[in-house]
């Protein structure tokens, strides 16, 4: 089982790329020109994330910094231990729902603070990666038509998030731990 | 919300830091992190450029169709109340395969319109109906194949396997989702429950 997710994880991407080749050969696309356009996007995306990055990894630097940080993360750690649930991936796991810029700037500073392939590492970018942050979904999509009587949307969202969260510390720690 | 966890955050950390004598640390901290959040962004925009190019020829093959398709039955289940050749179905559908694949831009305006023909099957309410929230809930559950900007992050702080997580990231969102489908399906029937 857990050779086989590796396995997936490994040939996921270039299998994908693949099919896509076969698929434009077949379809008789101009691929690369189409490649070439669509790429564009990809600095603009990347270019708009920075500010939203500055701001979050300099706001979490100086809370850790500190020492605030390392002191709420060790005041709480006794409680949270006895489930088995690391705290140092507490805050990234409260703000997920919340913002997404917030919780990538996050994740980036658990994995630069911890290393990419440490188990903090690991499981930040596992967080990161599985859900989606929740409260921006509901303001959009429900703010474009106007929807102001949410009913249990709000609920069911959040409690699918911890769900999420808490499957992704139980899959990371039994694998990577 | 988040302005005041942001605010919160770096006043706290000063604040902090003026007991604890740790005030040179976070100078340093800040100037450190924010070039280096400058040199992440940057080199983001490789996986970005590259994964949005991959996308954009996936779309025009059909890919995106083709999956939509194969989905069509499992979808039409999972929203009962929508009648199976209402178009607000292939909206969802589109979404969906959208948010799958990372298009996180093309994914918005499609999820906007299935958001507007559920609209009209509730009788233009400004009350969320039961298909809107399953809808949203598949959303925030956020079923990704590929977390494109965690393994350029990975990349960028030189793991040795950026992309081991992809597996696990999966099954994640698999569980979560279903999770949120479960949930959902609980907050509907207490929601009929109360009301008869």
């Amino acid at each position: 089982m857990m050779g086989f997710i590796s396995l997936i994880s490994i040939w996921m991407i270039p299998c994908f790329i693949l099919i896509i080749m076969i698929a434009a050969s077949i379809r008789k696309l101009p691929a690369y020109d189409l490649f070439v356009e669509g790429g564009k996007e990809g600095i603009k995306t990347a270019v708009s994330l920075l500010p939203f990055l500055v701001g979050m990894i300099t706001a979490i630097s100086i809370l850790r910094s500190s020492g605030a940080l390392d002191a709420f993360v060790g005041l709480i750690a006794p409680a949270l231990d006895f489930i088995g649930f690391p705290a140092e991936v507490l805050p990234l796991a409260l703000i997920r729902p919340i913002s997404g810029t917030a919780a990538l700037g996050m994740t980036t500073e658990l994995i630069a603070t911890y290393g990419p392939d440490s188990f903090i590492g690991t499981l930040a970018s596992v967080m990161q990666g599985s859900t989606d942050t929740t409260l921006y979904v509901l303001t959009i999509y429900f703010g474009a038509i106007g929807i102001k009587k949410i009913r249990y949307a709000l609920q069911a969202g959040l409690l699918a998030d911890l769900i999420a969260i808490l499957a992704a510390v139980f899959l990371v720690t039994m694998m990577f731990g | 919300m988040i302005n005041w966890i942001w605010i919160c955050m770096a006043a706290i950390g000063i604040i902090y830091a003026m007991f604890s004598g740790n005030m040179e640390a976070v100078n340093e901290a800040i100037f450190d992190s924010a070039a280096q959040a400058v040199t992440l962004a940057i080199g983001l925009i490789s996986i970005l450029v590259f994964w949005l190019g991959m996308m954009r020829i996936a779309e025009e093959a059909g890919i995106l169709r083709g999956l939509a398709r194969i989905f069509r039955p499992i979808i039409s289940k999972i929203f009962p109340e929508i009648p199976k050749d209402h178009p607000a179905l292939g909206y969802i559908l589109s979404n969906l395969t959208a948010n799958m694949f990372g298009l996180g831009n093309a994914a918005t305006p499609l999820g906007i319109k299935a958001m507007e023909e559920m609209k009209k099957l509730n009788n233009n309410s400004d009350t969320a109906s039961r298909s809107m929230i399953t809808f949203l809930i598949l959303n925030t559950t956020g079923l990704t194949l590929i977390p494109t900007t965690v393994i350029g992050i990975r990349m960028q702080y030189e793991s040795a396997s950026p992309t081991q997580i992809v597996g696990v990231t999966l099954l994640v969102t698999c569980i979560g989702t279903i999770a949120g489908l479960i949930i959902d399906r609980i907050f509907y029937y207490k929601s009929t429950w109360r009301k008869s």
